[in-house]
């Protein structure tokens, strides 16, 4: 089976990230970049599908261009090849903007399953898998802890807050996985050493056939109008017991409505 | 223009990392992510309860560690830079552990790599990468350390097979291995064996109540009348030219993993000294703080650029075993005065196993005798330079 893996390229969480002042946009300039770590999840499982049934696995990813230590993670790790989406025009890009590039380059693919992690670090919008299947025109299996291929259906365990769905699709389908679904391997120094060689797709947005008008800033529907610095955290009220703990305890929760 | 921007990394005062490859330094950041990951959170307990985490060997082998600048049967062929900061990472955790994965690559793989026949390669090369066999070298011997070709282990023609007597000592990963590269003195001269565990009249003791390098098995290797056909000898191997050249290949990767001691043991030292208030203010604030972390800081940065140095001629073939020997007395040396001086910045915590640098002093003291000791390396520089040798 022929497997997408979407990946995403992410400061550092680590880092302390501050935002352009004059597009309110995270710096990414001023801090290392990695994959998102949830994307991690995303490759592995497509590298144990691919693994248990055969196939090859191609990464995408679509960002700046020297955003290129996370194709070259998954390629690393095991993925076949890589396809990488870079113009100007797509900085600024909203989710809904994302996922028209990213739809436009998996047009140019062939698939049986697109895999993705269900958030990104830096945004945290968990948008881009739904709007991406829509625009494909394609099933959505989000939130995944498990996935199961047989011949041409898919079945995946959908996390929910009281446990999981399971969800049952034809390919080819979108699938957008959690933390807990597998534990991503390292990348072997042979890998390491292989990826320097495995194929590389440049593509910008004119090789693409994409209007720069309808992605970056301009093609974006969602705008950042203003932006606060978090205030640091205020010091936390130490209560002495004097018989009185438990109800000053229970005060304090209802004051911040918790009872 | 001078470059006003912090420091990105204080323990790379020289921007020494710029000279290292990509690849070279994603292996290097595999290797920490992993060991982050599955040993440093373990490290003291294992070495407390003198504990050798066997279960890590295969995962060692999954990432390519084993065995790891060698090519060809399952090993990853990288360079000899990306070997020695692999080393760095692995010793910046613990000596005990560089010291098996120095043992397994560069003693017991090369030495059947380099002087093996085709079908002892075929045999043991792929178990031993993949971290489903380990491996040990037997040359020192409980009288014979610094001269090993005065060595009383010995193997006696029996027809076609060969029958081996002695003892060796202080053999890191005796206990815990499979297959044993052991050197003899043969009437034809030295010559190497492959023993594997659980041949007849072969056993091994493990050496107990040791204060280094406890998270490592160390042990002594007893032949009594072992029979071995004569496919078990190394048939490469000639000469005591052919332990030394395996040691050389260990050395190599001692003097790049030695910093990784230091710096570890710096790191600790340095979040301490920041946060430690006396006199209302951090001791990192004193100068006689600062004087010993700005040496420290000196002294390793400098062996950083002594071991990529000392990569390079690797690399070009061009490198000889004096310049070994300078590179390894240095940053051991260093290391171990580094180790020291972190643990008096610590004061009374120093002595705890919650911090690591007198752990690293105490590794440390084995690394600096094993392997050719401090002395006999500054006599192989000594006769480089005289011309004379002053211990043969």
């Amino acid at each position: 089976m022929k497997i997408v893996v979407l990946v995403k390229q992410v400061p550092d969480t680590a880092a302390d990230k501050r935002l352009d002042p004059d597009t309110l946009a995270v710096d990414r300039g001023a801090v290392d970049g990695l994959i998102n770590e949830m994307d991690e999840f995303a490759v592995e499982e497509a590298l144990q599908l691919v693994e248990k049934h055969g196939g090859e696995v191609t990464v995408v990813s679509m960002g700046p261009d020297d955003a290129t230590d996370a194709y070259k993670k998954a390629l690393q790790m095991g993925a076949d090849k890589a396809v990488f989406l870079s113009d100007p025009a797509l900085a600024g890009s909203d989710a809904l903007a994302t996922s028209e590039a990213l739809a436009k380059v998996l047009g140019t693919l062939e698939y049986d399953l697109v895999i993705l992690g269900s958030e990104a670090s830096d945004a945290r919008t968990s948008l881009v898998p739904a709007l991406l299947a829509e625009r494909l025109g394609l099933p959505q299996l989000t939130f995944a802890s498990k996935v199961e291929v047989d011949g041409s259906a898919i079945r995946v365990n959908r996390l929910t807050d009281y446990g999981h769905d399971v969800v049952e699709a034809a390919l080819p389908a979108v699938v957008s996985v959690v933390e807990k679904i597998n534990e991503p391997r390292y990348p072997s120094f042979k890998g390491i050493m292989a990826a320097k060689k495995k194929p590389v797709e440049a593509l910008d947005l004119a090789g693409l056939g994409l209007d720069a008008g309808s992605v970056g800033w301009a093609g974006s529907r969602s705008k950042v109008l203003d932006a606060t610095v978090a205030p640091p955290r205020a010091k936390g009220t130490i209560v002495t017991d004097e018989g009185n703990g438990g109800s000053e305890l229970v005060g304090f929760l209802a004051s911040k409505k918790f009872v | 223009m001078t470059p006003t921007s912090p420091l990105n990394d204080p323990f790379d005062l020289l921007d020494i990392s710029s000279q290292v490859g990509e690849e070279e330094r994603d292996i290097q950041a595999t290797v920490r992510a992993f060991l982050d990951d599955h040993v440093r959170p373990h490290i003291a307990d294992w070495f407390e309860t003198a504990t050798f985490p066997r279960e890590l060997v295969p995962e060692l082998g999954k990432l390519g560690v084993l065995g790891m600048h060698l090519t060809g049967y399952g090993c990853a062929g990288t360079s000899a830079t990306a070997y020695g900061l692999a080393c760095l990472e692995l010793e910046a955790v613990d000596s005990g552990l560089r010291s098996f994965v120095s043992v397994q690559g560069s003693l017991a793989m090369y030495s059947i790599w380099r002087y093996g026949s085709e079908e002892q390669k075929q045999e043991w090369l792929p178990r031993l990468a993949a971290g489903e066999a380990i491996g040990c070298f037997g040359l020192t011997e409980p009288d014979h350390g610094s001269d090993p070709a005065n060595m009383s282990t010995r193997a006696v023609r029996d027809g076609s097979d060969w029958i081996l007597n002695g003892a060796k000592m202080w053999i890191t990963n005796g206990g815990v291995a499979d297959v044993a590269t052991v050197w003899a003195s043969t009437e034809e001269g030295i010559r190497g064996f492959l023993v594997p565990r659980g041949t007849p009249g072969f056993t091994t003791h493990d050496i107990k109540q040791k204060l280094s390098m406890r998270a490592s098995v160390t042990s002594e290797l007893s032949f009594a009348d072992v029979r071995l056909p004569d496919s078990a000898r190394l048939p490469e191997a000639r000469s005591l030219g052919a332990p030394l050249g395996c040691l050389n290949e260990a050395r190599f990767g001692i003097l790049f993993g030695a910093l990784g001691a230091g710096r570890d043991s710096l790191q600790a030292a340095l979040r301490y000294a920041d946060s430690r208030i006396q006199f209302d203010r951090p001791i990192s604030g004193f100068q006689l703080t600062q004087r010993k972390l700005a040496d420290m800081a000196v002294s390793l940065n400098t062996g950083m650029l002594l071991s990529l140095h000392l990569a390079k001629l690797k690399e070009a073939g061009r490198i000889r075993p004096e310049q070994i020997s300078i590179g390894k007395l240095n940053n051991v040396r260093a290391a171990l005065d580094v180790a020291r001086e972190c643990r008096t910045i610590l004061g009374a915590n120093g002595i705890s196993l919650e911090y690591a640098p007198l752990r690293h002093a105490n590794n440390l003291e084995s690394v600096l005798t094993y392997e050719g000791t401090e002395e006999i390396h500054t006599l192989v520089v000594g006769q480089a330079l005289t011309g004379q040798s002053a211990f043969r």
